[in-house]
This record gives structure tokens, C-alpha cells and sequence, in this order.
């Protein structure tokens, strides 16, 4: 019994560790919490972490980052009334699913924190759960500056390949991009599926049955990737006009070597740093921005791309 | 500790006495008891300010662990009984989408969408059981199967039929309905609007509910866990079924030399198990309004933690369902817990893992003492 007296105390003090340490470390500035709704495998949350990370030492506030391990959305729920428990002075989220996650955000606004909504959600229901604000990439407005942008360059047909086609967002960027092209939408956007194989043969299907189509639009690494092996397949690769959402690694070396025009980034960086650094100059100075902040469309061109590479899954 | 028992003059030579210490020491729940005191000292040295212990925390932890204890109970039982299943998780999601279908794209009564939810589900148990009986094959392959089969059609059928893997609205068309409220409403409202006026809980301090207590009531949730805890608990141990679940996970060929009617049992408890995962279901798609395709995650190791902690054995015979549901307070609390005391959320499983271990050890040098191996 006295070895196993021992054996408790010690696994007690290797338990207590990392309490000790975080504990003792916490500063006396304001305390701010991010809850995002992707589970732990998603890698592109890794920038928002450097954001809130950043924007707490700059701001000198302490800033905590939270989520579900699954992607659970019942467990965010849990997260955000536990945060909100703990008495921060402000509570940084996404809104994934209203159903669930209005009853919490609303219980945390009512008994006194303050609330930013960021990346998914929008503008009006940000508005109705009481947060301060909406700070992401309104969908529609990202697609419709890509249309803008297109047109000016002479671009009267296109092709949106859809990966994530059960996603209302994901639609409304191929909407925005056709509105802003002024043309009618029609059946140019297909629903290419998840698979890369089943893409890249979508996309060569469309494209030799609509040869005359002027510009391919993507909406991230998911559709982007097989669309330029099936553009170099059918010798379109840099002939062809060629924008896409978001960044990744082919993106990128596709902007560089010219077979894309452009990227449109939502600038995750933005959506974690601005929240942090809007809500402590609030709580010091009162002072708030008047309307919602969008971190995109940010254009990311050939032009400006040493940047991007140097930080790339980092700042951007 | 000695062991050695007490020198005592009964006469009766066949029965052996043993030390109050002793007798304490072998219940099943000790190494829960011992963990759920632990775990509460020290959260309330290292966590006390952070607001875990205000109404709101207490709350938080507790519903968690009224989550875990739910599942944790069929779990428990079946474990005991001999067998495993891992579909538990799948089971929540595919039970809460179906609840969701029924009601808002059928258009059915509520009541009637949960009524047809838990037959349903209580027959995919007992297929489940009737599968692993009639095969011979282990539960943890045919369980296995399952928890993909379930979370397979949990994803298909909203999508086939609405075009989205998360169907919402459940909380509009359960407005009123009788059978809801057992899942998805609270008690004790008045108590709680009491403490709230008297100042000793938390109450909203702006927007339309201020000067109402954040904390409004004990959810059906932690109501339905207390009560299959007890439920089971007796179960387990006043009743003769009770027995032949332990026969039948302990040596399921002497059991049915005996007259234990094994297999009945297995099936039975597997059915259990489904029945715990669908109220758990029940509970969230009432509470939140909306059944998603990823709910559940997981789950199925969660609900098996908290039995292991609560010192069941993994080869079935043992374990008692009060150690579960230590196993699971104690899983919410440091689950929650380890939050509000500022810790690094990837940690969590650090420690976890620790308890875990701990837990085991403690729970194998109890059962040396029972079985008096060395």
C-alpha cells in the first residue's frame, strides 16, 4: 500500500505539471477565448492559431483557442457555455449551425461577454444572437469581385466546379461570380463530388463538350488541384482563364507558372488577429467599428506572391 | 494493509471473516471513489477562482458527465455481461437523424418520431447480440461493423433526402409535445429562479432575460442519467438477472451448466446498450434542435473510459454500474475541468491517459485482493 501511496503521488505531480506552469503563466490583461468548430485533423485552423496568438502578444491580452476534437457540434455548444462559465471578457466564434449554436451565444451575450462571430456565419445572424459583430468573407460579395475582376478582363463564359455542392456558401460563390460577370448562372457550375479522379474527368467531360468556354473558376485546393491536371491533360494550362478560392501548395506554384490568374483568399490570419485586437481597444477605449469587417476577397496575383510563399500556412 | 483478517470467536468455520478495511477494499467502485475524490481536491485547489464551482460551471461539468453516465451504464453492463460494442457512437448520430427525418421531413408527431426511433434502434441491438450469439464471432468485429454501417447511413439518408448533412427545426415542431419535454426539458425551474432572486446564483445582467438566473433548471439529461444509474445499479445487484449477467460475462460455459439463460442475457443487454445510446440521442437533438451526421464521434471509447475507470473488467464478470458512473463524473470533470483551470486543451489527453492508466493498476491490485492472486 505504501508503494502505492507513492505511485499516486507521483503520477499526481506529473499530472499537476502542466497546471503549474499554465496557471502561474497567466497575465493580468483581458482574457479572450476562440472557439472554431473544426476538429483537430483540419490544418487550416493552424493560421488562426498563429493570428490570436500574435494579436494577444501585441495587444498584451491572454487569448485561448478551443474546439471540438471530432468537429462535434454538440461539444462546441459545451465549449462555448464552458467558456463563457469561466467568465472571460470575451468570446470569440464561428457560427457553423445556428440550431445548436444560438442558444449558448446568446446565454454568454446575456450574462455579460462580449461576442465576436467570425468565418462562418453571417452578417444578420451575427446581429441576432447579440455578438458585436461579423468579421469572415461574405461568400456572395468574394464571388461577385471575382466576376467584376473577370469581366473586366474579358471574360463572357465560365465553369464553376463545385466540390462541396450540399454547402449553401459554396453555391453562392459561383452565384456572386456569374452576377458578377452579369450572366446567367445556368448550368455552368457542375457538382464535380470529393474524389480527384471523378473531378479532373467532370471537368475534361465539360470542357469537350463546351469548348468555347472562357474562364474556370474553383473553390479551393479540393477542386483546384485536379482541375489543373485535367487542364494540362487537354492542353487548356495557361490558355485557359483560371481563378480559384483559397490558397494551397499546387495553387500557389499555379499562380507563379502563370496556368492561374488568381486566388481568392479569406485571409484566416485576419479573421482570428482582428477579432482580438477589435475587442480589446473596445473593452480599453469604448471604441467599436460601425459594421462588420470583411477579411476577404483578399486577390492573391503573381505579383505579390514572395510573400505569400514565405508565410504560407502561417499568416496566410 | 495487512490483510489479514481479524481474529473473531464465531464458531461457524465455513464462513471466513474478513476486516471492514478488507470488505471496503474489494467493492468494485473503490478506485472510482478514490479518483472522484482526487479529482475534486484537486480541481478545487488548482481550479477554484476560475469560475468551475459557480452555478453556471457546475452545470457544465455536470451535464457532460450526465452524458457520459448515460451511455456509460449500457456500456457497463454489457461489459460485465461479456461483450463490447463500439457502434455506441454511430448509434447517437444515426438515432438523432432519424428522430430528425421523422419529425421535420415526415412531418410526424414528435412523440411518434422518438417512439419508432427507439424501436428501431433497440432492434439494431438486438441484431447486434443476435449476430455475435449466433456466429461466435467477437463483438468487437460485428460492433464494429456496425459503427460504420450506422454512421454511413447517419450521413446518406440526409443527404439523399434533404441535400444537407445537418437537418434543424426539431425545436419548432417539438414546441408542446408531451414526450419532448421528458428529454428535452428541465425541472425545478421555480428553485433556480429562487436562488437567482436570493443572489446566490449567477443571474443574466443584460438582454431580454435580465434578472433571470443563467442556470433555469436541472435538464432532463442529468434526470435521466441518476435514473438509469439507480436503475441499473439494481438491477445489477438485488435482482437475479443481475447475477446471470455476471455469470454469463464470468464464464459463460459454467453459467450455462447452471440454467443461465446466456445468450438471452448478451442479447438483452446489447439491446440495453442501444437504448442508453438512443436517449442520449433523444436528449441532444431536444436540447439543440437539430440532428447532424457527425454526432456521436467517438463517443463509443468514451462510454467504455468511464467503465474502465469505474473498474469494470475488459474480459466481462466484474465491475459494478455506481464505478461507471464515478468513472464518468470523473471523465466530465476532468474533461471540463481542465479547462477552466487554464490547461493547454491538447493536454487534456495527457491526463487522461494518466487516469486511465492509473485507474487500471488501481482497479487490477483491488481484484489480486479479491481473487487473492500475487
Amino acid at each position: 500500500m505504501t508503494m502505492k501511496l507513492k505511485s499516486f503521488a507521483l503520477a499526481a505531480a506529473v499530472a499537476a505539471a502542466p497546471f503549474v506552469t499554465t496557471t502561474t503563466a497567466s497575465a493580468e490583461g483581458e482574457r479572450y477565448i476562440l472557439v472554431s468548430h473544426a476538429p483537430d485533423s483540419d490544418s487550416w485552423w493552424n493560421t488562426i492559431k498563429n493570428g490570436i496568438a500574435l494579436a494577444g502578444e501585441q495587444m498584451d491580452v491572454e487569448v485561448e483557442y478551443r474546439n471540438p476534437p471530432t468537429g462535434d457540434l454538440a461539444d462546441m455548444a459545451r465549449i462555448i457555455e464552458q467558456a463563457a462559465a469561466s467568465g472571460p471578457d470575451g468570446i470569440i466564434t464561428t457560427l457553423a449551425d445556428p440550431d445548436i449554436l444560438e442558444g449558448p451565444i446568446r446565454a454568454a451575450v446575456d450574462s455579460g461577454v462580449d461576442v465576436i462571430i467570425m468565418n462562418t456565419g453571417t452578417p444578420e445572424k451575427a446581429r441576432e444572437v447579440g455578438a458585436l459583430m461579423y468579421v469572415g468573407q461574405p461568400e456572395y460579395d468574394a464571388g461577385y469581385a471575382a466576376g467584376l475582376r473577370a469581366k473586366s478582363d474579358g471574360i463572357g463564359s465560365f465553369l464553376c466546379v463545385n466540390h462541396y455542392i450540399v454547402q449553401p456558401s459554396s453555391q453562392e460563390r459561383c452565384q456572386g461570380f456569374a452576377d458578377g460577370l452579369g450572366i446567367d448562372l445556368g448550368d455552368q457550375m457542375i457538382d464535380a463530388g470529393q474524389d480527384p479522379a471523378e473531378i479532373k474527368n467532370r471537368v475534361l467531360a465539360y470542357l469537350s463538350a463546351n469548348p468555347d468556354t472562357d474562364a474556370v473558376l474553383t473553390l479551393g485546393p479540393v477542386s483546384a488541384d485536379p482541375t489543373l491536371l485535367a487542364l494540362e491533360e487537354n492542353g487548356m494550362a495557361g490558355d485557359i482563364y483560371f481563378g480559384t478560392f483559397d490558397l494551397g501548395g499546387e495553387i500557389v506554384k499555379g499562380i507563379k507558372d502563370g496556368t492561374i490568374e488568381w486566388g481568392i483568399d479569406q485571409q484566416p490570419f485576419l479573421q482570428a488577429y482582428l477579432p482580438v485586437v477589435v475587442m480589446a481597444n473596445y473593452h480599453r477605449y469604448g471604441v467599436l467599428p460601425g459594421n462588420n469587417i470583411n477579411s476577404g476577397p483578399g486577390f492573391v496575383t503573381a505579383d505579390g506572391l514572395t510573400k505569400i510563399e514565405e508565410f504560407a500556412g502561417e499568416y496566410r | 494493509m495487512s490483510g489479514t483478517a481479524q481474529a473473531t470467536d464465531s464458531g461457524d468455520e465455513r464462513v471466513k471473516d474478513i476486516s471492514r478495511l478488507r470488505k471496503a477494499l474489494i467493492r468494485p467502485e473503490l478506485g472510482g471513489m478514490v479518483g472522484t475524490v482526487a479529482v475534486f481536491t484537486f480541481f478545487l485547489l488548482f481550479a477554484f477562482d476560475s469560475g468551475m464551482f459557480n452555478s453556471q460551471g457546475v452545470m457544465n461539468w455536470s451535464i457532460v458527465s450526465a452524458q457520459f453516465m448515460i451511455i456509460a451504464v449500457g456500456a457497463c453492463l454489457l461489459m460485465i455481461a461479456g461483450e463490447f460494442d463500439l457502434s455506441v457512437g454511430s448509434m447517437i448520430g444515426f438515432a438523432g437523424m432519424l428522430i430528425a427525418i421523422f419529425a421535420v421531413t415526415l412531418s410526424w408527431p414528435v412523440w411518434m418520431a422518438i417512439l419508432v426511433t427507439f424501436v428501431i434502434c433497440i432492434a439494431i441491438g438486438a441484431m447486434n447480440g443476435y449476430i455475435v450469439i449466433r456466429t461466435g464471432l467477437p463483438s468487437f468485429i460485428v460492433t464494429l461493423a456496425f459503427l460504420f454501417i450506422l454512421r454511413g447511413f447517419t450521413i446518406f439518408l440526409p443527404q439523399t433526402i434533404e441535400r444537407k448533412t445537418i437537418i434543424g427545426g426539431i425545436k419548432d415542431v417539438a414546441e408542446g409535445d408531451w414526450l419532448a419535454v421528458a428529454f428535452g426539458g428541465k425541472i425545478f425551474q421555480g428553485l433556480f429562479v429562487w436562488l437567482g432572486d436570493m443572489g446566490l446564483i449567477a443571474t443574466f445582467s443584460r438582454g431580454s432575460r435580465m434578472g433571470e438566473p443563467v442556470v433555469d433548471g436541472i435538464p432532463m439529461l442529468i434526470i435521466w442519467a441518476i435514473a438509469l444509474v439507480i436503475f441499473g445499479h439494481i438491477l445489477l445487484t438485488k435482482t437475479k438477472f443481475g447475477n446471470w449477467i455476471y455469470a454469463a460475462g464470468g464464464d459463460a460455459e459454467a453459467a450455462r451448466n447452471s440454467g443461465v439463460p446466456v445468450n438471452r442475457v448478451k442479447i438483452l443487454m446489447f439491446m440495453f446498450t442501444a437504448f442508453c445510446a438512443t436517449i442520449f440521442a433523444t436528449c441532444q437533438v431536444m436540447e439543440f434542435g437539430s440532428a447532424g451526421a457527425d454526432r456521436g464521434l467517438l463517443k463509443e471509447f468514451e462510454a467504455i473510459i468511464a467503465v474502465v475507470i469505474g473498474g469494470a473488467l475488459l474480459t466481462g464478470g466484474y465491475g459494478s454500474v455506481l464505478g461507471a458512473a464515478l468513472g464518468a463524473l470523473i471523465f466530465g470533470v476532468v474533461q471540463q475541468g481542465l479547462f477552466f483551470a487554464g490547461v493547454e486543451s491538447s493536454l487534456f489527453r495527457v491526463f487522461l491517459g494518466v487516469i486511465l492508466l492509473f485507474a487500471v493498476i488501481l482497479n487490477t491490485y483491488i481484484r489480486r485482493i479479491i481473487t487473492g492472486e500475487r
